[in-house]
């Protein structure tokens, strides 16, 4: 497939300027005909139908074995099973805040099988089932939540960065790292590097992923955009974030957009892995809007029934992306229900095995505080740690001495 | 990746009079001739050599993926530095003016700052930013800021400025060694004076301040632009029989004040000179700490000159607003009469 394919400007009639002939449509009709901001639209990809019908198409099929269909699934349910847990584990004021990804499993999923071990990820702070894909285990997710470090992982040897909370950042230090990639020479061949940056629909308002789209095109940087569209940015609706779908933003920038189905993991694994081949092989950047919905709240201090309605929701749960999948298995007897049963099993044992991990974590000393601020320590620093502890070491004489604080 | 120990220069010189912006190039060259993975980045430094020309010619001999003409966006230029960092480069990013760092001020504070405290240590940011500040030359708005104080009150960051051509030339090397991120400010209304550089003679360390100018009177610290017009002050001053001993603090953050405490311990009288404004500033910092260490030293209180807390004026008033020799010997002369 030729990216040009893919830069070509489409859909005239709902973005382009009308015909010299047509009345100038009202503002209300340029709205009403972006309703792919708001539906998936005729261009979306997919390879399963939300009642878990497999479907061809004519760019993206993909071959995938059964055991690896089988894998997919567990990851999904495995990933679902840990966020649930992180919002009860809030919920129970183990954690101060949870991101859940409720909804966006075979996004994440299918992205995350995708990537090899050779690319490089940044993600933003939602991304609990790509990290998953990358090895990292669930519990290394908890202290950013719980407020005991920043990110436990170790982001050269996993190639997944740490999280990156403010909305954007993450896409010009991807954009960076993809022109070092770049720079060296890793590209031009099948199994070159690639990069890939996860973001939301929110985050395509923001400058950075401006920019960083704009750099990325420039320097031919092999960078895959992935935009999770989960259709709202906290209480704002991607209507407020844009006047065309989000996909079609890349030929402004030159480079390939498309919209694949978000809830359909095999889908998302076909167009990821096709997009990252394009960065290995040296025609990167491509935009990825994974179209998908956010199930749960933006974040657990959030309370999405104040602005929007419980039928889109129920519609959404309709397209559900686990359930498709458990559908396509059972029909085409790939699984049977010992395996349902066992991955069932898996999950609670994962849910254990958070809780408890959670439970047992151990407060950061104060010293944290000051550890690792630069390369090079200052000697502001050394003595304002000295002083530090020398006041919490007088604490300590008033506890020997059985004193009360 | 680590850098090699800062040694001398690749291809050493004889002793030659240069200008604080020959010398920055010359250690941009050094820099980029010792290590690979220095990169040179911003807008318009390629062909054109920068607007200061304090790149000229490097893209030439070092190739247009050494010395990047970058789209125009500042937090383009310091967010593709921080992944090119991540990748294993020491980016040299180049602002155009001191006012225009503003666009890349949330990728400084927000991820180049934090990343090595936010991994515990686990990723490296050594990122130069080059900004070249201050007024004095006659341009339009945003182009003659001084804005380092606000990039020194953030943990994370490490803030220095140069005030002649031998410190522009080791400082420069040093900040691109440093495998902390280092805002680096070049007093740009000096950038064509002159004076002798040894590129063979051994460099003092980065982050440290420096008597310049020994005295007894009164001790006058200062930094960047502001260090020829203490000197400057300090030579008029001796024609009326006071000696002032003149401190170029040159690192910002963190401050070496261990030589600012050890003069005022001896002068008993301390002027803090900036362009900046006042308020909240690199010479707030400096009074504070100079009250507590040398408190039973001070005859008089630590007086500051200063610019004012306003924005920048237009620039048909900015020998108003800046302070000049006669502003830093009337406070001089404040202090002396307590």
């Amino acid at each position: 497939m030729s990216p040009e394919q893919w830069t070509r400007p489409e859909n005239e009639g709902t973005t382009g300027p009308p015909a010299a002939t047509a009345a100038k449509p009202t503002r209300e009709q340029v709205i009403a005909g972006l309703r792919a901001t708001s539906e998936g639209g005729a261009d979306l990809v997919q390879l399963l139908t939300p009642e878990g019908q497999r479907v061809e198409h004519p760019d993206f099929d993909i071959d995938i074995p059964d055991a690896e269909l089988r894998d997919l699934y567990r990851d999904m349910v495995l990933v679902r099973r840990a966020d649930r847990e992180g919002n009860a584990l809030q919920r129970q004021g183990q954690l101060g805040i949870w991101v859940p990804l409720l909804g966006q499993e075979a996004a994440q999923i299918g992205a995350g099988r995708a990537v090899r071990p050779q690319d490089m990820i940044f993600p933003s702070y939602r991304e609990h089932g790509v990290a998953w894909c990358r090895g990292i285990d669930p519990t290394e997710l908890l202290g950013v939540f719980r407020g005991t470090d920043h990110g436990s992982w170790d982001p050269n040897s996993t190639r997944f960065h740490l999280y990156t909370i403010v909305i954007g950042n993450q896409c010009l230090n991807a954009t960076g790292y993809a022109m070092g990639q770049r720079f060296e020479g890793k590209v031009g061949d099948p199994d070159g590097e690639a990069t890939m940056v996860f973001f939301g629909d929110g985050a395509t308002s923001q400058g950075d992923v401006h920019e960083a789209m704009v750099w990325s095109a420039v320097y031919d940087a092999p960078l895959v955009f992935f935009c999770q569209n989960n259709q709202w940015a906290i209480s704002e609706p991607v209507e407020r974030q844009s006047r065309v779908p989000l996909y079609r933003r890349a030929s402004g920038y030159g480079f390939p957009g498309i919209r694949v189905d978000g809830n359909d993991v095999l889908a998302s694994l076909a167009v990821a892995k096709w997009a990252l081949d394009e960065c290995r092989q040296g025609n990167g950047p491509v935009l990825i809007e994974a179209f998908t919905y956010r199930m749960d709240a933006h974040t657990t201090s959030d309370d999405p029934t104040r602005y929007r309605l419980a039928d889109e929701q129920e519609a959404w749960k309709l397209k559900d992306p686990i359930e498709r999948l458990r559908v396509h298995l059972v029909r085409e007897q790939i699984a049977d229900q010992g395996f349902f049963d066992g991955i069932d099993a898996e999950a609670d044992e994962l849910a254990v095995r958070l809780r408890n991990f959670c439970f047992n974590m151990p407060e950061p000393p104060p010293t944290r505080i000051f550890s690792e601020v630069y390369a090079e320590e200052t000697p502001q620093l050394v003595a304002q740690r000295e002083d530090y502890l020398q006041y919490l070491a007088g604490f300590a004489d008033e506890a020997i001495a059985g004193g009360v604080r | 990746m680590v850098a090699p120990a800062l040694k001398s220069p690749v291809a050493p010189v004889g002793t030659q009079t240069v200008t604080i912006a020959k010398a920055l190039n010359m250690g941009l060259r050094a820099s980029l001739e010792r290590d690979p993975k220095v990169l040179v980045m911003g807008e318009d430094v390629g062909k054109l050599g920068g607007v200061f020309r304090i790149t000229d010619g490097l893209q030439k001999d070092f190739g247009e993926h050494r010395v990047l003409d970058t789209p125009l966006a500042e937090s383009g230029i310091i967010g593709t530095a921080i992944g090119l960092a991540i990748r294993g480069f020491r980016p040299v990013c180049e602002i155009q003016f001191d006012g225009f760092i503003f666009p890349g001020f949330d990728q400084l504070v927000s991820q180049l700052a934090k990343l090595h405290f936010r991994s515990q240590g686990k990723l490296k940011m050594p990122v130069v930013v080059r900004v070249p500040f201050g007024g004095g030359i006659g341009a339009v708005e945003h182009h003659s800021e001084s804005p380092e104080s606000l990039f020194a009150h953030v943990g994370g960051l490490k803030v220095v400025s140069c005030s002649n051509p031998v410190d522009a030339y080791w400082m420069l090397q040093q900040a691109i060694e440093c495998d902390d991120p280092v805002l680096f400010f070049e007093p740009k209304r000096r950038y064509y004076e002159k004076s002798e550089l040894d590129p063979t003679a051994p460099p003092i360390p980065l982050f440290s301040s420096r008597v310049v100018r020994v005295g007894s009177a009164v001790t006058v610290a200062a930094y960047g632009p502001m260090v020829r017009t203490c000197l400057d002050a300090a030579t008029a001053a001796a024609e009326d029989g006071q000696e002032l001993e003149v401190i170029d603090l040159r690192t910002l953050s963190p401050l070496d004040l261990d030589p600012v405490f050890d003069s005022v311990r001896r002068t008993g009288r301390l002027v803090l000179v900036s362009e900046a404004p006042a308020e909240a500033s690199i010479t707030s910092e400096i009074a504070s700490r100079v009250q507590q260490e040398c408190f039973y030293s001070l005859e008089a209180p630590v007086l500051r000159v200063t610019g004012f807390d306003t924005p920048y004026p237009p620039s048909k008033l900015e020998d108003s607003y800046l302070p000049d020799l006669d502003r830093v010997l009337d406070v001089v002369d404040r202090s002396l009469a307590y």
